[in-house]
């Protein structure tokens, strides 16, 4: 009997590292900066180049930093999601347009809706680089003392929504 | 004529190995502002893994990303930051994946340590079963006696 209770306890071991291995998404690289403050940033707005938008504006709100882009396929899946979310006034959307013309930036938001109460203009991707960002879309849950409490990588999705990003919100504005 | 094959023989050989000496092409080497700075960012580049295209590190990607990652390094350095202070500056917001080659620490112990444990696994499962086999009788290994008869 031992003979093939070894083998077998061995196979039955890669499999279960095999089943855990193929439920991780090796593309995803987790975030060193969760729990850590959000990066200083100051830069103009997408829709009005005088007006600055600086990090320390944001202290005192639990907000959202979407990452997007006009030339993003992916961010497109998203967005309808998020003008229907910002509809419901849970907690204000800041997008971040991510290294675009703001030509671009401006018609897409004409062209697919503009849920973000106002959105940054990082042309060359410096604001991108210390948020770690490394492909749009991303979205960060950011708190009242300006801490990084969540983010989340690739289009938003509803059950994601659902399930982390609305109860962290609603956890956040209570706090 | 044997001798006129011979040196048909040898001229082709010769040939052949010319080829063995190919011709690398490579990319045209960038006309940068400080040479200098160049260098140290490719060796720097050459320690961090592209985000985008994942097996390949900044020095080789072409990612966007890549591109923007490397300017940054240049502008690090000429600002006078150090080695350290850069892949620093990089894990901060990247993690630690961003390093090409995985630091040594707890949490990579076993990605480190399990190559080399495995294969002592392996080394000593072999040992014991050969052991074992040393000690069969020697008819264990003739085809026609059933293993339960030979085992005893």
């Amino acid at each position: 009997m031992n003979r093939f209770l070894l083998p077998l306890g061995a196979f039955l071991l890669l499999a279960l590292f095999l089943a855990l291995g193929l439920r991780l998404n090796p593309r995803e690289v987790p975030s060193p900066l969760i729990d850590k403050p959000a990066p200083s940033f100051q830069t103009s707005s997408l829709a009005r180049p005088e007006a600055l938008i600086r990090r320390e504006d944001m202290l005192g709100k639990v907000w959202m930093l979407n990452v997007w882009a006009s030339w993003c396929a992916a961010c497109r899946d998203e967005h309808a999601l998020l003008v229907d979310f910002s509809r419901r006034g849970v907690a204000p959307i800041y997008g971040l347009n991510y290294k675009d013309k703001r030509e671009d930036g401006l018609g897409w938001l004409n062209r697919f809706g503009n849920p973000y109460t106002d959105t940054l203009f990082d042309p060359d991707g410096r604001i991108g680089i210390d948020y770690g960002v490394y492909g749009v879309p991303e979205t960060f849950v950011i708190d009242r003392a300006g801490v990084i409490r969540y983010k989340h990588i690739g289009p938003v999705t509803p059950e994601v929504l659902r399930d982390k990003i609305e109860p962290l919100l609603r956890k956040l504005a209570n706090a | 004529m044997p001798k006129l094959e011979r040196l048909l023989h040898g001229l082709l050989a010769a040939l052949l190995c010319l080829t063995l000496v190919s011709a690398q092409a490579s990319e045209a080497p960038v006309v940068a502002a400080n040479p200098e700075i160049e260098a140290r960012m490719m060796v720097l580049a050459a320690e961090l893994r592209c985000l985008v295209c994942q097996n390949q590190t900044i020095a080789d990607s072409h990612a966007g990303l890549a591109e923007d990652l490397r300017q940054q390094i240049r502008e690090m350095l000429a600002k006078g930051m150090s080695e350290r202070q850069i892949l620093d500056y990089m894990t901060e917001r990247y993690g630690d994946f961003v390093l090409y080659r995985p630091p040594f620490k707890p949490s990579t112990l076993l990605l480190w340590v399990g190559p080399g444990l495995l294969l002592l696994l392996a080394l000593g499962t072999l040992w014991r079963v050969l052991q074992r086999r040393q000690r069969l009788a020697p008819e264990a290994f003739d085809p026609d006696t059933p293993d339960e008869d030979a085992a005893r």
